[in-house]
Protein backbone atom coordinates (compact mmCIF):
# COMPACT_ATOMS: atom_id res chain seq x y z
CA UNK A 1 0.00 0.00 0.00
CA UNK A 2 1.39 3.94 -0.71
CA UNK A 3 1.03 5.58 2.36
CA UNK A 4 4.08 7.96 1.40
CA UNK A 5 3.14 11.85 0.31
CA UNK A 6 5.30 13.32 -2.44
CA UNK A 7 6.90 16.04 -1.69
CA UNK A 8 8.54 17.75 -4.73
CA UNK A 9 9.21 21.33 -3.45
CA UNK A 10 12.14 20.15 -1.00
CA UNK A 11 13.30 19.03 -4.04
CA UNK A 12 12.85 22.17 -5.78
CA UNK A 13 13.74 24.37 -3.01
CA UNK A 14 17.62 22.89 -3.43
CA UNK A 15 17.66 24.27 -7.00
CA UNK A 16 21.10 25.87 -6.17
CA UNK A 17 23.20 22.63 -5.96
CA UNK A 18 20.65 20.91 -8.82
CA UNK A 19 22.12 24.06 -11.20
CA UNK A 20 25.53 24.01 -9.85
CA UNK A 21 25.47 19.89 -10.68
CA UNK A 22 24.01 20.60 -13.72
CA UNK A 23 26.70 23.13 -15.17
CA UNK A 24 29.40 20.77 -13.66
CA UNK A 25 27.85 17.72 -16.06
CA UNK A 26 27.54 20.16 -19.25
CA UNK A 27 31.47 21.31 -18.07
CA UNK A 28 32.84 17.06 -17.90
CA UNK A 29 31.32 16.42 -21.42
CA UNK A 30 32.22 19.17 -23.26
CA UNK A 31 35.68 19.12 -21.52
CA UNK A 32 36.05 15.42 -22.64
CA UNK A 33 34.63 16.12 -26.13
CA UNK A 34 36.76 17.96 -27.22
CA UNK A 35 40.18 16.10 -25.75
CA UNK A 36 38.38 12.58 -26.63
CA UNK A 37 38.22 14.14 -29.97
CA UNK A 38 41.94 15.20 -29.78
CA UNK A 39 42.67 11.72 -28.65
CA UNK A 40 40.75 9.61 -31.57
CA UNK A 41 41.64 11.67 -34.21
CA UNK A 42 45.93 11.01 -32.88
CA UNK A 43 44.96 7.65 -32.35
CA UNK A 44 43.41 7.27 -35.86
CA UNK A 45 45.58 8.68 -37.76
CA UNK A 46 48.32 6.44 -36.08
CA UNK A 47 46.48 3.20 -36.83
CA UNK A 48 46.22 4.17 -40.43
CA UNK A 49 49.56 5.70 -41.28
CA UNK A 50 51.55 4.27 -38.02
CA UNK A 51 54.16 2.07 -37.80
CA UNK A 52 53.24 -1.44 -37.30
CA UNK A 53 54.44 -1.07 -33.43
CA UNK A 54 52.37 1.87 -33.63
CA UNK A 55 49.22 -0.27 -34.98
CA UNK A 56 49.62 -2.50 -32.22
CA UNK A 57 49.62 -0.86 -29.65
CA UNK A 58 46.81 1.37 -30.77
CA UNK A 59 44.79 -1.50 -31.09
CA UNK A 60 45.15 -2.45 -27.74
CA UNK A 61 44.44 0.47 -26.29
CA UNK A 62 41.12 0.57 -27.74
CA UNK A 63 40.46 -3.30 -27.54
CA UNK A 64 41.04 -2.62 -23.60
CA UNK A 65 39.19 0.35 -23.22
CA UNK A 66 35.77 -1.13 -25.43
CA UNK A 67 36.11 -4.09 -23.23
CA UNK A 68 36.37 -2.60 -19.86
CA UNK A 69 33.76 -0.90 -17.54
CA UNK A 70 34.01 2.90 -17.32
CA UNK A 71 33.17 2.49 -13.80
CA UNK A 72 36.45 0.46 -13.34
CA UNK A 73 38.43 2.72 -15.63
CA UNK A 74 37.48 5.48 -13.53
CA UNK A 75 38.59 3.88 -10.35
CA UNK A 76 41.39 2.95 -12.00
CA UNK A 77 42.88 6.62 -12.76
CA UNK A 78 41.17 8.07 -9.83
CA UNK A 79 42.52 5.19 -7.16
CA UNK A 80 45.17 3.78 -9.42
CA UNK A 81 47.09 6.74 -10.45
CA UNK A 82 48.37 8.19 -7.09
CA UNK A 83 50.88 5.42 -6.34
CA UNK A 84 52.27 6.03 -9.86
CA UNK A 85 53.11 9.44 -8.06
CA UNK A 86 50.65 11.26 -10.08
CA UNK A 87 47.73 13.30 -7.99
CA UNK A 88 44.80 14.15 -10.00
CA UNK A 89 41.40 16.01 -8.30
CA UNK A 90 38.63 14.22 -8.38
CA UNK A 91 37.33 16.20 -11.17
CA UNK A 92 40.30 16.33 -13.17
CA UNK A 93 40.79 12.24 -13.24
CA UNK A 94 37.18 12.04 -14.46
CA UNK A 95 37.95 14.25 -17.78
CA UNK A 96 41.22 12.01 -17.58
CA UNK A 97 38.75 8.80 -17.84
CA UNK A 98 36.25 9.91 -19.99
CA UNK A 99 39.31 11.49 -22.55
CA UNK A 100 40.68 7.86 -22.67
CA UNK A 101 37.17 6.19 -23.10
CA UNK A 102 36.44 8.07 -25.86
CA UNK A 103 39.13 8.24 -26.99
CA UNK A 104 39.47 4.73 -28.08
CA UNK A 105 35.68 4.64 -29.13
CA UNK A 106 35.95 7.77 -31.23
CA UNK A 107 39.44 6.54 -32.96
CA UNK A 108 37.10 3.18 -34.23
CA UNK A 109 34.71 5.88 -35.80
CA UNK A 110 37.36 8.25 -36.97
CA UNK A 111 39.16 5.58 -38.49
CA UNK A 112 35.96 4.30 -40.88
CA UNK A 113 35.94 8.08 -41.88
CA UNK A 114 39.75 8.07 -42.81
CA UNK A 115 39.11 4.94 -44.74
CA UNK A 116 36.09 5.87 -46.43
CA UNK A 117 38.20 8.41 -48.18
CA UNK A 118 38.88 6.85 -52.00
CA UNK A 119 42.94 6.66 -52.65
CA UNK A 120 42.45 8.90 -55.88
CA UNK A 121 41.50 11.72 -54.17
CA UNK A 122 44.59 11.33 -51.76
CA UNK A 123 47.38 11.01 -55.31
CA UNK A 124 45.75 13.87 -56.87
CA UNK A 125 46.25 16.11 -54.22
CA UNK A 126 49.70 14.57 -54.01
CA UNK A 127 50.07 15.30 -57.95
CA UNK A 128 48.74 18.86 -57.15
CA UNK A 129 51.61 18.99 -54.64
CA UNK A 130 50.11 19.47 -51.35
CA UNK A 131 52.36 18.57 -48.16
CA UNK A 132 51.51 14.98 -45.97
CA UNK A 133 49.90 17.49 -43.58
CA UNK A 134 47.84 19.39 -45.80
CA UNK A 135 46.84 16.42 -47.33
CA UNK A 136 45.17 14.82 -44.48
CA UNK A 137 43.70 18.12 -42.88
CA UNK A 138 41.78 19.69 -46.25
CA UNK A 139 41.69 16.29 -48.12
CA UNK A 140 40.55 13.66 -45.69
CA UNK A 141 40.20 14.81 -42.25
CA UNK A 142 37.33 16.97 -43.51
CA UNK A 143 35.63 14.99 -45.33
CA UNK A 144 35.73 12.27 -43.05
CA UNK A 145 34.43 14.70 -40.59
CA UNK A 146 31.74 15.21 -42.66
CA UNK A 147 30.73 11.25 -42.93
CA UNK A 148 31.63 10.50 -39.40
CA UNK A 149 29.69 13.45 -37.53
CA UNK A 150 26.31 11.33 -36.75
CA UNK A 151 28.11 8.31 -35.04
CA UNK A 152 30.60 10.51 -33.24
CA UNK A 153 27.50 12.74 -32.32
CA UNK A 154 25.48 9.79 -31.10
CA UNK A 155 28.52 8.54 -29.01
CA UNK A 156 28.68 12.27 -27.39
CA UNK A 157 25.55 11.70 -26.41
CA UNK A 158 26.33 8.33 -24.47
CA UNK A 159 29.25 10.24 -23.33
CA UNK A 160 27.10 12.95 -21.76
CA UNK A 161 25.22 10.00 -19.67
CA UNK A 162 27.71 8.05 -18.59
CA UNK A 163 28.81 11.10 -16.42
CA UNK A 164 27.07 10.11 -14.07
CA UNK A 165 28.98 7.14 -12.99
CA UNK A 166 31.96 9.82 -11.93
CA UNK A 167 29.66 10.14 -9.19
CA UNK A 168 31.14 7.52 -7.93
CA UNK A 169 34.55 9.30 -7.07
CA UNK A 170 32.72 12.05 -5.85
CA UNK A 171 32.83 14.64 -8.36
CA UNK A 172 29.86 17.23 -7.76
CA UNK A 173 27.91 16.57 -10.60
CA UNK A 174 24.16 16.02 -11.33
CA UNK A 175 24.09 12.25 -10.05
CA UNK A 176 26.03 13.01 -7.35
CA UNK A 177 24.31 16.50 -6.44
CA UNK A 178 21.39 14.30 -6.28
CA UNK A 179 22.62 11.80 -3.66
CA UNK A 180 23.67 14.98 -1.36
CA UNK A 181 20.22 16.58 -1.71
CA UNK A 182 18.61 13.08 -0.88
CA UNK A 183 20.96 12.45 1.81
CA UNK A 184 19.98 16.07 3.30
CA UNK A 185 16.05 15.81 2.80
CA UNK A 186 15.09 12.19 2.86
CA UNK A 187 13.06 12.53 -0.21
CA UNK A 188 14.74 9.75 -2.30
CA UNK A 189 12.43 8.99 -4.71
CA UNK A 190 11.00 12.71 -5.47
CA UNK A 191 14.75 14.01 -5.90
CA UNK A 192 15.79 10.76 -8.24
CA UNK A 193 12.57 11.12 -10.08
CA UNK A 194 13.32 15.03 -10.61
CA UNK A 195 16.84 14.24 -11.71
CA UNK A 196 16.18 12.13 -14.00
CA UNK A 197 13.35 14.73 -15.70
CA UNK A 198 16.47 16.68 -15.77
CA UNK A 199 18.61 14.24 -17.92
CA UNK A 200 16.44 13.92 -19.79
CA UNK A 201 16.13 17.90 -21.48
CA UNK A 202 19.68 17.94 -21.10
CA UNK A 203 19.92 14.85 -23.89
CA UNK A 204 17.29 16.83 -25.89
CA UNK A 205 19.32 20.03 -25.28
CA UNK A 206 22.48 18.01 -26.40
CA UNK A 207 20.95 16.59 -29.59
CA UNK A 208 19.34 20.00 -30.09
CA UNK A 209 22.76 21.23 -29.83
CA UNK A 210 24.25 18.82 -32.43
CA UNK A 211 21.58 19.03 -34.84
CA UNK A 212 22.28 22.83 -34.87
CA UNK A 213 26.09 22.48 -35.54
CA UNK A 214 25.45 20.02 -38.12
CA UNK A 215 23.33 22.18 -40.13
CA UNK A 216 25.10 25.07 -39.60
CA UNK A 217 28.62 24.01 -40.14
CA UNK A 218 28.80 20.26 -40.92
CA UNK A 219 26.23 19.65 -43.94
CA UNK A 220 27.33 20.21 -47.35
CA UNK A 221 25.10 21.94 -48.71
CA UNK B 1 45.16 -3.41 9.36
CA UNK B 2 46.48 -3.90 5.82
CA UNK B 3 47.47 -6.86 3.89
CA UNK B 4 49.34 -7.98 0.78
CA UNK B 5 47.60 -8.30 -2.54
CA UNK B 6 47.59 -12.38 -2.69
CA UNK B 7 46.56 -15.12 -5.01
CA UNK B 8 43.64 -15.48 -2.11
CA UNK B 9 42.16 -12.16 -3.09
CA UNK B 10 42.80 -12.93 -7.26
CA UNK B 11 40.61 -16.06 -6.43
CA UNK B 12 38.12 -13.48 -4.51
CA UNK B 13 38.02 -12.01 -7.70
CA UNK B 14 37.03 -14.68 -9.89
CA UNK B 15 34.69 -15.75 -7.87
CA UNK B 16 32.78 -12.78 -7.45
CA UNK B 17 32.89 -12.47 -11.33
CA UNK B 18 30.20 -15.36 -11.12
CA UNK B 19 28.08 -12.72 -10.09
CA UNK B 20 28.68 -10.64 -12.76
CA UNK B 21 28.23 -13.38 -15.18
CA UNK B 22 24.59 -14.24 -13.33
CA UNK B 23 23.36 -11.04 -13.39
CA UNK B 24 23.93 -10.70 -17.13
CA UNK B 25 22.76 -13.42 -17.93
CA UNK B 26 19.50 -12.53 -16.15
CA UNK B 27 19.31 -9.08 -17.40
CA UNK B 28 20.17 -10.81 -20.83
CA UNK B 29 16.86 -13.20 -20.77
CA UNK B 30 14.69 -10.65 -19.53
CA UNK B 31 15.61 -8.12 -21.79
CA UNK B 32 15.02 -10.38 -24.82
CA UNK B 33 12.12 -11.35 -23.88
CA UNK B 34 10.83 -7.67 -22.98
CA UNK B 35 13.05 -6.28 -25.86
CA UNK B 36 11.10 -8.61 -28.71
CA UNK B 37 7.60 -7.75 -27.42
CA UNK B 38 8.92 -3.95 -27.99
CA UNK B 39 10.22 -4.16 -30.82
CA UNK B 40 7.52 -6.10 -32.03
CA UNK B 41 5.22 -3.06 -31.06
CA UNK B 42 7.88 -0.51 -32.38
CA UNK B 43 7.64 -2.51 -35.68
CA UNK B 44 3.91 -2.67 -35.19
CA UNK B 45 1.46 -0.81 -38.22
CA UNK B 46 -0.96 0.00 -35.32
CA UNK B 47 -0.16 3.61 -34.24
CA UNK B 48 -0.54 3.45 -29.76
CA UNK B 49 1.59 0.37 -29.49
CA UNK B 50 4.61 1.81 -32.08
CA UNK B 51 4.41 5.32 -30.33
CA UNK B 52 4.01 3.71 -26.59
CA UNK B 53 7.44 1.13 -28.14
CA UNK B 54 9.00 4.77 -29.09
CA UNK B 55 8.46 6.97 -25.94
CA UNK B 56 9.81 3.66 -23.89
CA UNK B 57 12.95 3.29 -25.91
CA UNK B 58 13.77 7.40 -25.64
CA UNK B 59 13.07 7.28 -21.84
CA UNK B 60 15.50 4.98 -21.36
CA UNK B 61 18.22 6.50 -23.62
CA UNK B 62 17.91 9.43 -22.80
CA UNK B 63 18.74 8.70 -19.00
CA UNK B 64 21.71 7.14 -17.38
CA UNK B 65 21.44 3.53 -16.62
CA UNK B 66 22.74 4.88 -13.34
CA UNK B 67 19.80 6.76 -12.52
CA UNK B 68 17.28 3.72 -13.49
CA UNK B 69 19.30 1.86 -10.94
CA UNK B 70 18.53 4.15 -8.32
CA UNK B 71 14.90 5.23 -9.31
CA UNK B 72 14.04 1.40 -9.08
CA UNK B 73 15.65 0.61 -5.96
CA UNK B 74 14.88 3.71 -4.05
CA UNK B 75 11.42 3.75 -5.76
CA UNK B 76 10.12 0.41 -5.07
CA UNK B 77 11.31 0.86 -1.19
CA UNK B 78 8.93 3.90 -1.21
CA UNK B 79 6.29 2.09 -2.57
CA UNK B 80 6.59 -0.64 0.28
CA UNK B 81 8.36 -3.47 -1.43
CA UNK B 82 11.64 -4.01 0.75
CA UNK B 83 13.43 -4.63 -3.07
CA UNK B 84 17.44 -5.64 -2.50
CA UNK B 85 20.21 -4.61 -4.56
CA UNK B 86 20.54 -7.71 -6.62
CA UNK B 87 16.64 -7.60 -7.60
CA UNK B 88 16.90 -3.94 -8.27
CA UNK B 89 19.86 -4.40 -10.23
CA UNK B 90 17.96 -7.45 -12.12
CA UNK B 91 15.12 -4.79 -13.21
CA UNK B 92 16.86 -2.00 -13.76
CA UNK B 93 18.98 -3.88 -16.47
CA UNK B 94 16.46 -5.62 -17.48
CA UNK B 95 14.73 -2.37 -18.62
CA UNK B 96 17.72 -1.14 -19.92
CA UNK B 97 18.07 -4.14 -22.20
CA UNK B 98 15.15 -4.46 -23.33
CA UNK B 99 14.58 -0.43 -24.40
CA UNK B 100 18.31 -0.87 -26.40
CA UNK B 101 17.51 -4.62 -27.86
CA UNK B 102 13.85 -3.34 -28.70
CA UNK B 103 15.54 -0.60 -31.03
CA UNK B 104 18.41 -2.94 -31.76
CA UNK B 105 15.96 -5.81 -33.41
CA UNK B 106 13.56 -3.31 -34.78
CA UNK B 107 16.11 -2.37 -37.23
CA UNK B 108 16.41 -5.98 -38.26
CA UNK B 109 13.22 -6.37 -38.79
CA UNK B 110 12.45 -3.14 -40.86
CA UNK B 111 15.84 -4.46 -42.64
CA UNK B 112 14.01 -7.49 -44.14
CA UNK B 113 12.53 -6.65 -47.40
CA UNK B 114 8.85 -5.63 -47.82
CA UNK B 115 8.48 -7.84 -50.30
CA UNK B 116 8.36 -10.88 -48.36
CA UNK B 117 5.75 -10.04 -45.82
CA UNK B 118 3.87 -9.21 -49.45
CA UNK B 119 4.72 -12.55 -50.70
CA UNK B 120 3.45 -14.36 -47.51
CA UNK B 121 0.50 -12.51 -47.83
CA UNK B 122 -0.08 -13.39 -51.33
CA UNK B 123 0.51 -17.14 -50.43
CA UNK B 124 -2.53 -16.74 -48.07
CA UNK B 125 -0.13 -16.50 -44.60
CA UNK B 126 -2.24 -14.44 -42.01
CA UNK B 127 -0.23 -11.34 -40.59
CA UNK B 128 1.19 -13.33 -37.60
CA UNK B 129 2.07 -16.26 -39.22
CA UNK B 130 3.62 -14.27 -42.10
CA UNK B 131 5.87 -12.63 -39.31
CA UNK B 132 6.64 -15.75 -37.58
CA UNK B 133 7.59 -17.97 -40.28
CA UNK B 134 8.24 -15.72 -42.35
CA UNK B 135 9.90 -12.40 -41.14
CA UNK B 136 11.23 -13.26 -37.96
CA UNK B 137 13.68 -16.21 -38.78
CA UNK B 138 15.17 -13.73 -41.51
CA UNK B 139 15.86 -10.85 -38.90
CA UNK B 140 17.19 -13.26 -36.29
CA UNK B 141 19.84 -14.05 -38.36
CA UNK B 142 20.78 -10.35 -39.15
CA UNK B 143 20.37 -9.56 -35.40
CA UNK B 144 22.83 -11.93 -34.15
CA UNK B 145 26.14 -9.91 -34.35
CA UNK B 146 24.86 -6.65 -33.12
CA UNK B 147 23.25 -8.49 -30.07
CA UNK B 148 26.45 -9.70 -29.09
CA UNK B 149 27.51 -6.66 -29.40
CA UNK B 150 24.94 -5.27 -27.22
CA UNK B 151 25.59 -8.27 -24.64
CA UNK B 152 29.49 -6.30 -24.23
CA UNK B 153 27.94 -3.18 -23.60
CA UNK B 154 25.14 -5.09 -20.55
CA UNK B 155 28.53 -6.93 -19.24
CA UNK B 156 30.12 -4.35 -18.70
CA UNK B 157 26.98 -2.15 -17.30
CA UNK B 158 26.52 -4.60 -14.56
CA UNK B 159 29.20 -3.06 -12.81
CA UNK B 160 27.06 -0.03 -12.08
CA UNK B 161 25.39 -2.24 -9.75
CA UNK B 162 28.08 -1.85 -7.49
CA UNK B 163 27.24 1.42 -6.81
CA UNK B 164 23.57 0.78 -5.16
CA UNK B 165 25.29 -2.31 -3.29
CA UNK B 166 25.59 -5.12 -5.11
CA UNK B 167 28.55 -7.04 -4.40
CA UNK B 168 29.63 -8.41 -7.71
CA UNK B 169 33.00 -7.98 -9.95
CA UNK B 170 33.87 -4.30 -9.44
CA UNK B 171 32.47 -4.18 -5.72
CA UNK B 172 34.77 -6.75 -4.38
CA UNK B 173 37.62 -5.08 -6.07
CA UNK B 174 36.86 -2.39 -4.41
CA UNK B 175 36.24 -3.84 -0.85
CA UNK B 176 39.81 -6.18 -2.14
CA UNK B 177 41.42 -2.56 -2.63
CA UNK B 178 40.00 -1.28 1.00
CA UNK B 179 41.79 -3.96 2.92
CA UNK B 180 45.14 -4.05 0.83
CA UNK B 181 45.15 -1.17 -0.81
CA UNK B 182 47.30 -2.09 -3.55
CA UNK B 183 44.78 0.01 -6.30
CA UNK B 184 46.72 -0.21 -9.04
CA UNK B 185 47.07 -4.28 -8.87
CA UNK B 186 43.41 -4.71 -7.92
CA UNK B 187 41.72 -2.50 -10.41
CA UNK B 188 44.13 -4.07 -12.97
CA UNK B 189 42.94 -7.43 -12.03
CA UNK B 190 39.42 -6.58 -12.63
CA UNK B 191 39.79 -5.22 -15.59
CA UNK B 192 41.45 -8.10 -17.05
CA UNK B 193 38.57 -10.00 -15.86
CA UNK B 194 36.13 -8.14 -17.38
CA UNK B 195 37.86 -8.05 -20.36
CA UNK B 196 38.41 -11.76 -20.32
CA UNK B 197 34.41 -11.88 -20.11
CA UNK B 198 33.98 -9.15 -22.93
CA UNK B 199 36.57 -9.71 -25.77
CA UNK B 200 35.62 -13.08 -26.96
CA UNK B 201 32.02 -12.02 -27.42
CA UNK B 202 33.53 -8.36 -29.26
CA UNK B 203 35.46 -10.51 -31.68
CA UNK B 204 32.96 -13.31 -32.04
CA UNK B 205 30.16 -9.80 -33.05
CA UNK B 206 32.75 -8.62 -35.18
CA UNK B 207 33.21 -11.95 -36.88
CA UNK B 208 29.78 -12.69 -37.72
CA UNK B 209 29.17 -9.49 -38.78
CA UNK B 210 32.16 -10.11 -41.67
CA UNK B 211 30.30 -13.20 -42.43
CA UNK B 212 27.07 -11.35 -42.74
CA UNK B 213 28.65 -9.39 -45.40
CA UNK B 214 27.00 -6.41 -44.65
CA UNK B 215 27.75 -4.30 -41.40
CA UNK B 216 24.75 -3.43 -39.52
CA UNK B 217 25.21 -0.05 -37.64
Amino acid sequence: MLNYTFQFGTVWREWPLLVAGLLTTIRLSIISMVLGTVVATVAAAASVYGSRALRVSVLAYVEFTRNTPFLVQVLTVYLGLPSLGVHLSAGDAAILAMTINIGAYGSEIVRAGIESIPKGQIEAAKALGLRPALIFRLVVFRQALIAIYPALASQFMLLMLSTSIVSAIAVEELTATANTIQSRTFRTFEVYFVVTLIYIALSLLFRAAFHFIHVRWVRVR
Amino acid sequence: MIRDFSTGDLLLLLLAARWTVALSLIAFAGGAMAGLAVALARASSAAIPRYAAMVYIELFQDTPLLMLLFVVFFGANVLGFQVSPWAAASIGLTLYGSAFLGEIWRGCLESVPTGQREAAKALGLKPWQAMVFVVLPQALRLSIPPTIGFLVQLVKNTSLASIIGFTELTRTGQLVNNATYRPLAVFLAVSLIYFALCWPLSLASRQLEKRLGQPLV
